[in-house]
């Protein structure tokens, strides 16, 4: 019988507390020295052949017969009201089938807002108008033939320019709000009282996320039921979005995410493109295609916002004693803040502590979740200015950060953390680099206008994942078992991993395996995201494929005419006392059957904090010179209890490291002031990693233990970790190689070069 | 031959087989992959030739299918993703990728695919500089850029 219990979980940084449905107890964890068949083992992708073979299909291969194409007008200015609309000669273009806008569209809520088509537009590239038809050049034609009439506003897209008094009010309350403050301890005197002071202004850049699938959805309304086929992270909060929009039940709605091509972040729900696709449908009897251009996607998908830091952070006798930080964060016109001050407050056990995170509204695209949303920004700053107090104290700054970094509390709550083994990461992580060959003020590098450093960097962020997470497994009477889930697989290994967890925990192997995902028709799976997925959907997974397991050894029981308790399956057969009859042969004694084990996932211990932890450590050369920074070597070190499959995993951190990589050197949205512009709205001129940037060596290590009190496996998230700490590993050897300080992600060849010249002034 | 303005026949010969597609001649061999024959392996990602998700051969030549029109292809034989399988039997290429672990989301992957299978045709054991050079055209966002290499020269080594 479902129950229904409390649940405490974290999310992205945030905790958020609910209750849940639940079906039966949740499973111990399997004994230490437990022999796993697939867990802890490194397997091959289950989609690998879908993949390599162009046959995976992604919701931009999705062509229905009938389909129409929808393409979008945009709002060419930063801020304008939409006096009028003439689409008169757009309808006349042969081939077109309907347009939409404010003046006509139904009217179906979107974020807090009663339409998607604005009356003031707020960014270049918000929504003024779509037109359907039936093929995409024809839309692409009638799009020119929509004659608008704007009447333009003042607008302001720099976010220091929209703290000042002299910039246009967006919102009625102004153009900054405070989002987020904490405070512990007296941070204000113990900076009075520290003997060293570090006061700085860290920057970062606005990073796109540039998802190689660009978003968009197919909808296929049949009279009776929505079909949406949507590139996600969360079918199930599409389905959320397209009911609120639609005013549809959710039976009516079924959306569907086979294989998606990326999102870190950006796509966790129907999107204005998912609402016009299916309006369209609904009016026009037709399929109906909206998928994003790259120009698109880069002025309205979302991004990482730009942020403005400042940092004042004391020492005293070795230690950090104090740090106040606030922050302000470009959001664009979106209605959240990723904030920040996060790392800050819960990273290091620092006794007095002050931090402030502000939300700034501009006109501009909206902020996105953007793997470890306000982590990466906030842990460059941190981290950047704990190694500047540390060159001011003269200690060492791996030495400085474990005094603080070993605490078993959180120090934000309170609350003890369910496993930590940061100072093993260090451990781990300086052995790797050779950090004992570090010395203060770097080496010479390959020639003498070349500066060789190393610095290093901690992260920590959440992933331990909690309910609702459901999963059903069904055997087949050939022995085959289908492991179906409401989960995606956004090219982390998802399909992979569950079916690792579920075929061990069944007894059967990995080919004898479907795992089928992305679908609302399936039990209710979480957003791949905030390095959820597997710590969530895992031990639901583990749940069901033992209920079955309970179910196959009483169906083996009744047709061997054994005792249940001496019956074990193992490699996809009944074993007992010996002999070994497949399942299949089992099942096919009796008539046509489906054995279904149904799992969920039980909530975390309310009292613990559930958080993985990690550092990475980078050597660099530097030429002084040209400022160009070459990454020779990144060891990035993780603690995220019990890894399922080394090789996906060691994926995960490569990639996490390479995006990583572009935030630190490389990726820079750039806005024209005065236009409110995007000017590099392309792979071309915005500066994605290529192969060619990849360092030289990238040693990736896992503490591996199983957190014995997160969940029934001990698994924790991975997704987000390994971007957080790299661009401050980087910051801090290049500070270490050249004596210069870059406090301004990306930390390119300009900015590298003023601050040598800084540090060439004061020297 | 003069072509245009209006629709036109264009003979292809597509992973071995002669097939004729009719379309605009402003239509690129990407869409016509795609949408005329359902080709859909091959990816559309920045369709500016920035990428390298269109990747696929003519003549045995690695192009930006987006960057390249259908009519301009007349007479010439188009290899793409779902081609290079032969009964049944993964391409070299295509096992080293799952084998070294060299995609994750997958969507640049036909794009590195058909680089590197362009590669190992003129450099039968490429090194990984030389598998570097043959895809530093295809971007990959979520980083398997490390195993993209290994698979390169791994493929190469198996042949």
């Amino acid at each position: 019988m479902p129950r229904v219990v409390k649940s405490r979980e974290e999310f992205e940084g945030e905790i958020f507390e609910s209750l849940v449905l639940v079906e039966g107890k949740d499973l111990p964890l399997p004994a230490a020295g437990t022999e796993f068949s697939e867990i802890g083992r490194s397997r091959r992708r289950v989609d690998g052949v879908q993949r390599v073979t162009g046959r995976a299909r992604y919701t931009q291969d999705v062509y229905l017969p009938g389909m129409l194409y929808v393409r979008v007008l945009r709002s060419p200015y930063p801020r304008a009201r939409v006096r009028r609309i003439d689409t008169k000669k757009a309808e006349k273009l042969p081939g077109v089938r309907g347009v939409l806008h404010r003046f006509n569209a139904p009217k179906a809520a979107f974020r807090g807002e009663e339409t998607i088509f604005r009356e003031e537009v707020r960014f270049v590239g918000d929504e003024v108008a779509a037109v359907a038809a039936d093929d995409e050049q024809t839309a692409v034609e009638a799009l020119r033939l929509i004659e608008v009439d704007y009447e333009l506003l003042p607008h302001v897209v720099d976010l220091e320019e929209a703290i000042g008094d002299m910039a246009p009010r967006l919102d009625t309350d102004g153009n900054v709000a405070e989002a987020a403050t904490h405070k512990r301890g007296d941070a204000k005197r113990a900076l009075k009282e520290a003997d060293f002071v570090v006061d700085a202004t860290y920057r970062t850049s606005t990073q796109v996320h540039n998802s190689l699938e660009t978003h968009g959805a197919v909808a296929a309304w049949d009279g009776e039921q929505l079909t949406v086929y949507e590139s996600t992270q969360h079918t199930f909060g599409v389905r959320q979005g397209l009911r609120t929009a639609l005013k549809l039940p959710f039976s009516k709605i079924r959306v569907l995410c086979d294989y998606m091509g990326g999102g870190f972040g950006s796509k966790g729900g129907a999107g204005k493109y998912s609402i016009i696709a299916s309006l369209f449908s609904m009016q026009l009897g037709r399929p109906v295609r909206c998928v994003l251009t790259r120009e698109e996607e880069n002025i309205a998908a979302g991004n990482r916002s730009a942020t403005l830091q400042q940092f004042r952070i004391g020492g005293k006798a070795g230690r950090i004693t104090a740090i106040e930080h606030t922050s302000w964060a470009n959001v664009g016109q979106g209605r959240w803040v990723a904030n920040p001050t996060g790392p800050t407050n819960t990273l290091y056990d620092i006794a007095n502590l002050s931090s402030k995170s502000y939300k700034v509204v501009t006109n501009a695209g909206s902020l996105a979740a953007f793997r470890a949303p306000g982590y990466v920004e906030g842990t460059f700053a941190l981290e950047s200015a704990v190694d500047e107090l540390a060159e001011k104290m003269g200690v060492d700054p791996l030495t400085l950060r474990r005094k603080h970094a070993g605490s078993p509390k959180d120090p934000m709550s309170g609350k003890k953390y369910s496993d930590k083994h940061l100072l093993e990461c260090y451990r781990i992580g300086a052995a790797e680099i050779g950090w004992q060959r570090r010395r203060s003020g770097g080496i010479r590098g390959s020639a003498p206008h070349r500066r060789r450093g190393i610095g290093m960097a901690t992260q920590i962020w959440g992933g331990g994942g909690g309910p609702p997470a459901y999963a059903t497994v069904h055997v087949n009477p050939d022995g085959t078992v289908v492991l179906t889930a409401g989960t995606q697989d956004i090219g982390t290994g998802t399909r992979t991993v569950l079916a690792q967890i579920c075929a061990d925990e069944l007894g059967v192997d990995l080919d004898a395996m479907q795992v089928r995902i992305g679908d609302t028709d399936h039990p209710y799976g979480p957003i791949s995201a905030g390095s959820v997925t597997t710590a969530s959907m895992g031990p639901a997974v583990r749940i069901a494929a033992r209920d079955a397991k309970e179910q196959l050894l009483g169906a083996a029981a009744g047709v061997l005419e054994t005792p249940k308790a001496e019956l074990r399956l193992e490699g996809g057969a009944i074993v007992s006392k010996g002999a070994r009859t497949p399942l299949g042969e089992i099942l096919s004694k009796v008539e046509n059957n489906t054995v279904i084990g149904r799992g969920a996932r039980h909530p975390n211990d309310p009292d613990l904090s559930q958080r993985t932890f990690g550092a990475h450590f980078a050597e660099v050369e530097v030429d002084v010179h040209t400022g160009e920074i070459t990454v020779e070597h990144i060891v990035a070190v993780h603690d995220i209890g019990r890894i399922v499959n080394p090789t996906t995993a060691r994926s995960q951190v490569e990639g996490g490291v390479l995006q990583a990589l572009g935030f630190a050197l490389s990726e820079e949205r750039f806005l024209d002031r005065a236009t409110g512009r995007v000017m590099n709205a392309n792979l071309e001129n915005y500066k994605v990693p290529t192969v060619k940037d990849v360092p030289a060596k990238i040693t990736v290590k896992f503490v591996d233990r199983p957190d014995r009190k997160a969940n029934n496996l001990g698994i924790k998230g991975l997704g987000e970790p390994p971007i957080i700490p790299t661009a401050a590993a980087i910051a801090n050897a290049v500070a270490n190689a050249t004596g210069a300080r870059v406090r301004h992600a990306p930390l390119t060849r300009a900015r590298v070069l003023e601050a040598l010249a800084v540090a060439g002034a004061r020297s | 031959m003069l072509r245009g303005p209006g629709a036109t026949d264009v003979a292809l010969t597509v992973n071995g087989e002669s097939v004729t597609v009719h379309g605009a001649p402003r239509r690129t061999l990407l869409d016509t992959l795609r949408e005329t024959l359902a080709l859909t392996g091959t990816k559309k990602v920045c369709d500016e030739g920035t990428c390298g998700a269109c990747t696929v051969l003519v003549d045995g030549r690695p192009v930006y299918s987006c960057m390249t029109l259908a009519v301009a292809c007349e007479g010439k034989s188009i290899e793409t993703i779902e081609g290079i399988a032969k009964d049944g039997e993964l391409h070299p290429v295509q096992r080293a990728f799952i084998d070294a672990d060299a995609f994750q989301c997958g969507f640049c992957t036909p794009g590195q695919i058909m680089s590197i299978v362009a590669l190992l045709r003129e450099n039968a054991g490429p090194t990984e500089d030389d598998v570097r050079r043959a895809v530093a055209g295809n971007l990959c966002r979520c980083g398997a850029y490390p195993n993209i290499v290994k698979a390169g020269v791994s493929a190469g080594k198996r042949r």
